[in-house]
């Protein structure tokens, strides 16, 4: 049996919140449609939303975190990774101030995790160095 | 009389048992709608079926159909969905004995939002829906009567706004080539907005969609520019006709112009391997 389906969902790129189609057959997507009557991109979409099809499956994506061992990066747990960020954010903090980190956000991330950043950044570690990508 | 939406339904119901699947729109989630597979094994699908706005069918079609040569699929398809189909099995796309066609017939509305000149289908042997007559493009009218260095003026003004989205080369369903043209940076430059050349990309698209496009106005509708891009196509099709008395998708036996047909023999293949 042939299963195609296009699967409505929003451009994880940018905050514009453009509405896209996922193309999927046989369960492996396989490409990217507009939808036209959605009421913020009106069937259209840019270059990057035309493509966000190519990263899901991409051999190059990041699945696992990497700590850099001896000039290589290395595989790692998450507890390892996120134990390694949090001892040297203290550090930094205590030898040099809540103002000497800066902490860069992202659009590709929903609204709730860039308000727990922002937080993360004022609260926990004391500065108002926040900013996102689309800046850069 | 029964509406068009009812009719498409029990002719959608009379081919599946006959089919692996019948492609059409299904309304989706918040009223948003895709082109869908209907199967037999789902038929409670059909309650979701919808006729606008439509959809690059045939692309999707070509789809499948890569994934599956041998499928037996039928179609929902508009007049120029049904041209688009035509031409891409007259350029070995798709094999047609597998493909059925269910003919849909524009209504004054649709084929005015379009600007149509052919809203109706003329291949599909089952049909739904009264066939009406064509209607003025205007846009391509004016452009049409303007004077060379006017027309020269606007396209370079209109091709200015492009983004680069690929977006028109992407949805249209006569862009078949595995590769192509445009991604190569000796013609087209990457990373910069506006190109430095915008005429570029979009004059190379227009001379390979020569007799290839059946104006169904995809890449028009895609444009987050909204460059007019079906008038340029539309343009050229006038050419064509009057070149080479040739219409894409009209006659089905009729040869496309540029396809040139060799004797059998060994060939070395030159240039990018299209």
């Amino acid at each position: 049996m042939i299963e195609y389906e296009n699967v409505l969902t929003t451009c994880p790129y940018c905050g514009t919140g453009c509405a896209l189609h996922l193309q999927v057959l046989d369960q492996k997507l396989v490409g990217v449609l507009p939808a036209k009557n959605h009421v913020i991109s009106e069937g259209g979409l840019c270059i990057k939303g035309w493509n966000v099809h190519a990263f899901v499956n991409h051999p190059d994506r990041l699945k696992k975190p990497l700590i850099r061992k001896n000039g290589k990066l290395e595989e790692a747990t998450w507890d390892e990774a996120l134990k390694l960020v949090a001892d040297k954010l203290g550090e930094i903090k205590a030898q040099s101030g809540p103002d000497s980190i800066a902490f860069l956000s992202s659009a590709k991330c929903t609204n709730e995790e860039n308000y727990l950043l922002q937080k993360f950044a004022r609260a926990v570690i004391g500065t108002n160095n926040i900013d996102h990508c689309a800046r850069l | 009389m029964t509406d068009r939406l009812t009719s498409l339904r029990e002719a959608i119901e009379a081919v599946l048992p006959n089919v692996d699947g019948v492609l059409a729109l299904r309304i989706g989630p918040g009223g948003i709608s895709a082109s869908h597979l209907f199967s037999k094994e789902h038929p409670e699908d059909l309650a979701k079926l919808a006729l606008w706005p439509k959809e690059p069918v045939p692309d999707t079609l070509k789809i499948i159909l890569r994934a599956h040569p041998d499928a037996k699929l039928a179609i929902v398809c508009r007049g120029c969905e049904e041209r688009g189909i035509v031409e891409m099995f007259k350029h070995a796309q798709l094999n047609l004995d597998n493909v059925t066609l269910i003919g849909l017939q524009c209504e004054q509305a649709e084929a005015e939002f379009c600007r149509c000149a052919k809203p109706f289908t003329v291949h599909s042997k089952t049909t739904v829906g009264q066939s009406i007559k064509g209607v003025p493009d205007p846009v391509t009218e004016k452009i049409a009567a303007m004077s060379q260095p006017e027309r020269l003026a606007f396209w370079k003004q209109e091709f200015e706004h492009c983004i680069k989205c690929y977006g028109c080369r992407t949805i249209c369903p006569q862009c078949f080539c595995n590769v192509c043209t445009l991604e190569d940076e000796k013609w087209v430059e990457t990373g910069r907005l506006p190109m430095a050349n915008p005429s570029m990309y979009h004059l190379i698209r227009a001379m390979h969609m020569t007799a290839k496009c059946v104006a169904c106005r995809e890449c028009e509708e895609t444009c987050p520019a909204d460059i007019p891009l079906a008038v340029q196509f539309r343009l050229m099709a006038r050419d064509v006709k009057e070149l080479f008395n040739y219409e894409a998708g009209a006659v089905m036996d009729q040869k496309p112009p540029q396809l040139l047909v060799l004797e059998e023999g060994d060939y070395e293949r030159s240039g990018l391997p299209h």
